[in-house]
């Protein structure tokens, strides 16, 4: 076990308090991808900042290897350095003169010296696809949304995490950024054994990438298990307002009309063969039958 | 730390005090800074705070939250206190070591400053708190209109003041955000000596100007495309109507200032 989360309550003290989390439960294994959706508001964010002691819960308690990360004895930094968090539009909190003193400021606060630094700064360029000779003493204000984008989570991963959060990182990227991000995340889950959890409003990022995924409503998890099991089931995230992929949905209302096609497919090429070979099905079953 | 900051913050209420005109209360604020410095008795500022808490408790202000804003200009006051203690110079010396030494006149004016520092953010911090910044920066506005004639942009003036009173809550949160952030990094803005925490702000403080800054750039973009084009000849929906009670209470508050000095 990984990650534990113990009965956590979280409540946000303002004028009037906000349950942001109410009785969550949880377990995260080593090398495992997780999808996690829900509404705005329905506590994914702070979830996540409880991961790597952002945040405190108000109850409960946060294991990182079996140790609770909120006790004496547990130093928040090393937490922090081995689970990375990508927070939402964190191009936003780019502030140095150069794209490599950017991304090494992590490694920096890490104590990491000075060959080291620069490994890494090399190494996370390149793993977000950024060539390190043309980009390293660019100023980050001057590239384009993507690429800040990039070089900001590039500033995560010189961290070497072995857990890392995303937070909406697709939002507001085209669709080419989009993609590349996403193979980025395949290749960090694949290649490097990482374990990553990401929040998304895309369903179908979600279920072509995901292990398993865990559905939060109103700061509790109200679903969890494979995509294909969580997207069956339609009544109930419909209740809480939220919608099937978009090719799950096709294949679906195809199957309540009467094709016989299977439900638990998320990739758009492989969806296109089984309702062709359906199709291809039905046809031969007419044709066969004498008229 | 962050929520320490309390300007701009307005509690509700129906009190007379809350419904006075926003014009009125201004200039009675005005009035009784300036009365402030002209009392030099103890009776004057013993009267003057006597007022002051007539005013919070007919306001019914929260005495801590009043309190709580007096917070910042501590060091202020301690400074103050000090300097004036041992600097100033008159009447008789009270204590003397090597070469510190307290004369009576360094008492006394280091009390009556001190006083003052902290009775002009209390009265100051009573109009903030009793009128919303919507009615604070009409006041303004009205109160600075005759100065229009001679170029003085009041209309735009007020607007940069609830534009900005608007945002402080905003850049809050934004700046608790990119904290955040930078911690996920490892940066660390709690520990090490002044000029090392100074230095961990940086992080904090550059991507804060950038999204003010682009803030600032979008919402002019917003006001553009809905034809603001500056405060000329712009009407109102609540048009600021002075009441007899407002006069009355005006009447009252000079008297008062007019009496008080005179101790």
């Amino acid at each position: 076990m990984l990650i534990e989360l113990k009965d956590i309550r979280h409540i946000y003290q303002l004028d009037d308090p906000v349950v942001a989390l109410d009785g969550v439960n949880l377990e995260i294994e080593r090398g495992e991808f997780l999808g996690l959706i829900g509404h705005t508001g329905s506590g994914k964010s702070t979830l996540v900042q409880l991961l790597n002691g952002l945040l405190k819960p108000s109850e409960g308690q946060v294991f990182f290897e079996g140790r609770d990360i909120n006790s004496q004895e547990v130093e928040l930094k090393e937490i922090r350095r081995r689970v990375g968090l990508v927070f939402q539009y964190p191009e936003h909190q780019l502030f140095e003169e150069t794209v490599a003193r950017d991304i090494a400021f992590g490694p920096k606060n890490a104590g990491l010296s000075e060959e080291e630094i620069e490994n890494r700064v090399r190494e996370a360029l390149e793993l977000v696809g950024l060539d390190y000779e043309s980009f390293k003493d660019r100023s980050p204000f001057n590239l384009s949304g993507g690429q800040q984008r990039r070089i900001a989570i590039a500033g995560v991963l010189a961290l070497k995490p072995e857990v890392l959060i995303l937070d909406e990182p697709m939002a507001g990227l085209d669709p080419a950024g989009r993609r590349k991000l996403l193979e980025l995340l395949i290749h960090l889950h694949r290649e490097l054994e990482i374990t990553v959890i990401l929040i998304s409003h895309r369903m179908e990022e979600i279920a072509r990438l995901a292990d398993r995924v865990l559905v939060m409503d109103r700061g509790k998890i109200v679903l969890q298990g494979r995509p294909a099991e969580v997207f069956t089931e339609r009544e109930r995230l419909k209740e809480i307002d939220l919608d099937l992929p978009v090719v799950t949905d096709i294949l679906k209302k195809l199957e309540e009309k009467g094709l016989k096609v299977r439900t638990d497919i998320f990739a758009l090429e492989e969806a296109r063969d089984e309702i062709l070979s359906a199709l291809e099905k039905q046809s031969q079953f007419r044709e066969s039958r004498p008229c | 730390m962050l929520t320490d900051i309390t300007i701009g913050q307005h509690i509700p209420g129906s009190s007379i005090i809350h419904r006075m005109d926003p014009r009125i209360k201004i200039l009675v604020t005005l009035l009784m800074i300036t009365i402030l410095f002209f009392i030099d008795t103890f009776i004057g500022f013993l009267l003057f705070l006597l007022l002051v808490i007539i005013i919070l408790l007919t306001a019914r202000l929260p005495i801590k939250r009043v309190l709580r804003g007096l917070k910042p200009v501590f060091f202020l006051v301690i400074l103050t206190l000090f300097l004036h203690l041992f600097l100033t110079r008159g009447g008789e010396v009270i204590w003397q070591w090597r070469f510190l030494r307290i004369e009576e006149a360094g008492v006394f004016t280091g009390f009556f400053m001190v006083s003052r520092i902290l009775l002009l953010i209390m009265f100051t911090s009573i109009l903030t708190l009793t009128t919303s910044p919507l009615e604070l920066t009409d006041g303004i506005e009205y109160l600075l209109k005759p100065l229009a004639r001679f170029g003085l942009p009041a209309g735009e003036l007020a607007m940069m003041m609830t534009i900005a009173l608007r945002f402080i809550p905003t850049l809050l949160e934004e700046a608790e955000k990119i904290m955040k952030a930078q911690k996920a990094r490892g940066a660390d803005f709690e520990s090490g000596n002044i000029i090392q925490r100074a230095k961990a702000l940086v992080p904090l403080l550059v991507p804060l100007f950038i999204s003010a800054f682009r803030r600032a750039d979008e919402l002019a973009l917003a006001m553009e495309s809905r034809c603001y084009r500056g405060g000329t000849n712009r009407t109102r929906l609540h048009e600021l109507k002075l009441k007899s009670s407002d006069i009355y209470l005006f009447l009252l508050a000079v008297g008062l200032a007019v009496a008080i000095s005179f101790f």
